[in-house]
Parts: C-alpha cells; structure tokens; sequence
C-alpha cells in the first residue's frame, strides 16, 4: 500500500477499564500518557487532537478533543470532538487521519474516554417526544440488549444457532481475556455458569450482555515520512483503511434505536447488510480481502453479535458462524482468532474508548507484545464495531 | 365502583384510537409511494425521491413475526413500569405491503414460549401505563388465534425484501 495512503501507529495506551467512578479526562490523560511513552514522543511535539466525545459527562465530555488538549496543556495544536455512538473512536481515528493524509499536520493524538452510570444505558434525561432513543424506551420498553436478542432469536431460527454456542462465544473470550491487563473482567467462566446466569432479553443472559464501564485509550499516529525518521525503521504498524460508511436506504435491518425498518415496498433491498457494508469498505480501501486476515476485535454487545459479525467480516458464509465457533477456528490458536483481548465480553464497554481499544489491541498483537493472548504470525488485522443511529466501523491494520 | 380514566394515547397521531380494528399511523409518499413509520413531514427518505408531500396512511394491521424477545428486567426511565414489575414480550413484526418491520410490546399472558419467526400476529391497543386519571394506550402485538402456522418471513438475518 502506498505511504500516501496510509498512516503510522507510533504509540497505544490504554487505561485499565473498570467502574472507577473517577473523572473520565483522568483515564484519557493516563491512556495519552501511555501512548506518547511508547511512541517515545513528548506531547508538545503533537500537532492535532482528536477526542472521541462522551455525552454522559457534561459540557467536557462534548468536546473532549479540547478537555484532553487543555489538561496536557495548551500548546496551541488543532483539536477535533467526534460523536458517532459507539462508532466514536473510529470517527476521532479517522479524523486524525485524514488531516495526516492531507498533508495538514504531521502527528497527531487520538483519545477517548467515558465514565458510565450504573446498570442499562438510558437516554439522557427530559422528555423529549420527538427523540428516537426516548420513545422506544417510553413506547415499549426496548433496551439496547432488547435489539441484541431480536438478531439472536433470528439467528437460532434461521441457522439453528443454540444456547450453548452463545454461552461458548463467551467462554472463549473470558479465558482470552484472563491476562489481558486491561480487561475489566478477568475471570474463567463455563457455559454452566453462562446457562445459569439470570435471562435478560431472552435468549440472552447475564453473562452474555456487556457492562457498561469505565475506560481510556489512546493512539499516537503519524505520517509515514516522520515514522520512518522518528522510529528510524520500516518495519512499521499502520493504519490501511478507516470505514464508516453510513448505510444504504432502505435500511431493512431494526437498528437501535429504531422502532421500524425502512420500507422495501418501493425500493429493493439489495447488497450486502449494514454491518456487511462497513467491513467491505474498509477491505476495498486496504485492498485486501478476509483471506488475508490473522485476527480480528469485534464488537461482542453480545455473546450471539459475535457470531454475526463472523459472517458480516466475510470469515465465512451466512449461516456458517456457528461451525467457525465450534471448530475452533476463532479461539487464539484457531486459524482467524476474534476477540483476542477478551473483547467487550471482558472489557465491558466505555463507548469513546472502545473502538480505539480495538485498535489499541490490534497493535499490540502485530507487533507480538501481546504476551498470553499473542496470536502467532498476526500480519493484518480488522476491526468492526456498530453503534446507534447508523453509526459503524472498521479499521484494518497491518504491519 | 372507582372512576372512570379518561384514555389517552401514549404518543399523539400514531395510531388510531378504534378499538375493534386499531392501525398505526404512517406516511405514504406522494411521489414515490415509500412507506414510513412514524410519519415523514419534511423529506422522503427515499434518496432517490425529491418528494415533499406525503399522505397519511393506515398501516396493514398484521403480520409476521421476524423476531422476538422479552424484558426479563424492568427497563429504565422513561419507561413507566408498573409496580411491581411484570415482565412481558417485545416482538419485530414484518409487514408485508409495507415491507418493514415495527417492533412492539407483546401483550400480557403471552411470553416468548409462545411465539416463533413467521407467526401471524395482529394489532391491539393496550394499557402501557397509567396514573390517577388516566390511562395511556399504545398499540402492542397479539398472536391471531390460528394464527401460528409458522409462516414465512422474507429475507436472511439482514432483514426483509428482496
């Protein structure tokens, strides 16, 4: 891939993600700390700030390239605050990589960080009638795990999905997240005990829902000319391709926080899904296809979203998941290990921080300092992730 | 014998108060014929349609189920939930002139055990909740006696259509 293409990851960083309580700049500066260590970079030296925005946290959160910016100290660099639900990360990556490609500025900092209330992620409070999100709460009831049950309901019907392969999806990423210092959740669990926790929105359980947690990560990236002088080496991690494709009308998916579809009464649905279409382009723009792909972080909302993303990142055929789960090909050691890091099923998720994280992890394993969870010979790895409001992302890095 | 609440509807102008044969309420485009629901006001959101005007239209009044669920915790405000909490279903009912699918409470007595992808299931309104002086309606979903022959829904896990 050409240089003018792509960009440089010089440095990750992450703050351990948990429920801390604690202000949510604290974890971003720790994570911005981190990632400038290992990018060996001081911070004056970074010219741009993307923040990946938090809407929980007051005014700070909305513009939280600048609350970053100030709390290291003015230096006088560009910022940027991105809102893009859970798509946040990915939107702050993706603008700090487009000034990078433009030519507008050489390094630049990437951050995002939450602090979250307890229990289900609600609107945020008044009333207000013509808010999508307030009304499917008030009309029906319909959480975020409401939608997560809905597609796992339909993937057991469809493609003869079972409990036990939901509670094996999160087996496999809470022993892969075991040494993952940075995972909230670092517990061996047994389908039993997955099959014994409370049902939440049939036929999805306790154990199979992510938390909402606290969190920070962090991403130095550059242009590849000052990669290759700052590090001195071409041996390098870049970013290939950034997606966030929006997707297409009609939209005949229920995405959160809809109450209906889009109608195909008058316009044929054709083409790949939503979550499908976010993958391709992110393979179209890195020129790369599934086939070339070590490893992959997706978003695991829940245990049985896993499974669909198998398929929606083309490791295999619709309907084909569960056989991919149950040979073992996604489980570190398997031919396309997923969730390495434990995913949100260990992590939990700080919806800013989280698609950062995914890259975060993702760097980490291609340059092999990924300790018990390394997956061996990783070259190329993707991303996905899917938020409110037609939000979604990949990011496909490679080394 | 205690007073008689007057009945209101959850959300105004999304459906019909008729109680025999209830409807919601949704929007035909005048120029493409792109149905919406809730109503489009300003702009089709069909991109390849300029329209502008659309016509208020009754929405087909079954269906078949595409997918369902439950809410086996109570959900958060503003949802208002009766105390103590009674759990209930929430179905994704595929239209099929409308070609899209409108989720919905299923109503009381009827859990998950009881539903499967493709039953029929038809329209109602129901209590969501009340207080002192009135009642709130909205529409929920009530399987159609008979209805349960597993019919077919359109489409893979990505939705409906073609």
């Amino acid at each position: 891939m050409p240089d003018d293409k792509r960009v440089a990851v010089l440095g990750a960083g992450m703050h351990p993600w948990g429920k801390w309580g604690r202000n949510f700049v604290e974890y971003g500066l720790a994570a911005a700390g981190d990632a400038l260590a290992e990018a060996g970079l001081p911070w004056t030296d970074i010219q741009y700030v993307a923040g990946a925005d938090t809407i929980r946290n007051g005014y700070p959160g909305f513009i939280a390239g600048a609350t970053f910016a100030q709390a290291l100290g003015w230096t006088g660099a560009r910022v940027s605050s991105a809102y893009a639900a859970c798509a946040s990360g990915a939107q702050a990556i993706s603008n700090a990589r487009a000034q990078i490609l433009a030519g507008l500025c050489d390094v630049a900092l990437v951050v995002g960080a939450d602090t979250t209330p307890k229990g289900f992620f609600k609107p945020v409070g008044g009333e207000r009638r013509d808010d999508p999100d307030w009304l499917r709460f008030h009309l029906i009831g319909a959480t975020n795990p409401t939608y997560f049950a809905l597609y796992a309901r339909r993937r057991m019907e469809l493609f003869g999905a079972t409990e036990a392969d939901f509670a094996a999806i999160k087996v496999k990423n809470a022993r892969a997240g075991l040494e993952n210092v940075n995972a909230r959740y670092r517990k061996e669990v047994t389908a039993e005990e997955v099959l014994a926790s409370p049902m939440v929105a049939d036929p999805l359980r306790l154990l199979e829902i992510c938390a909402t947690s606290d969190g920070g990560a962090a991403l130095v990236l550059c242009s590849m000319e000052y990669a290759k002088r700052h590090a001195g080496t071409d041996d390098l991690v870049t970013i290939d391709a950034v997606s966030t494709v929006t997707p297409t009308f009609p939209q005949t998916v229920l995405d959160m926080p809809g109450i209906t579809t889009d109608s195909a009464a008058t316009t044929d649905a054709i083409g790949p899904g939503f979550k499908q279409s976010v993958a391709l382009a992110a393979y179209e723009e890195a020129g790369i296809g599934p086939e070339d792909v070590s490893l992959a972080e997706v978003y695991d909302l829940s245990s049985a979203l896993e499974l669909d993303w198998y398929e929606d990142i083309m490791l295999c055929k619709e309907g084909e998941a569960e056989r991919l789960l149950r040979d073992g090909d996604t489980t570190i050691g398997g031919r396309v290990p997923v969730n390495p890091s434990g995913g949100l099923s260990c992590f939990g998720e700080a919806i800013p921080a989280q698609a950062i994280a995914q890259v975060c992890e993702l760097v980490w394993q291609l340059r092999g300092r990924a300790g018990a969870r390394q997956v061996e010979g990783a070259r190329v790895g993707i991303t996905a992730n899917q938020g409110l409001f037609g939000h979604g992302s990949s990011v496909v890095v490679s080394r | 014998m205690p007073p008689v609440k007057t009945r209101l509807p959850a959300v105004e102008g999304w459906f019909t108060l008729d109680d025999e044969a209830p409807a919601l309420l949704g929007s035909k485009c005048t120029s493409c014929g792109n149905f919406a629901f809730p109503k489009e006001t300003y702009f089709c959101r069909n991109p390849h349609c300029q329209g502008r005007e659309f016509a208020e239209t009754e929405l087909s009044r079954t269906g078949r189920v595409w997918s369902y669920t439950n809410a086996g915790y109570q959900p958060p405000e503003p949802y208002v939930a009766a105390d103590p909490y009674v759990p209930f279903a929430i179905a994704a009912v595929e239209l099929a002139a409308e070609q899209m699918v409108v989720m919905g409470q299923v109503v009381a007595g009827v859990d998950v055990g009881d539903l499967h992808v493709g039953d029929e299931v038809e329209l109602v309104l129901d209590t969501l909740y009340e207080d002192d002086d009135h009642e709130y309606v909205v529409w929920k979903w009530r399987p159609v006696a008979g209805g349960g022959a597993h019919g077919q829904t359109t489409g893979g896990k990505v939705g409906t259509g073609a």
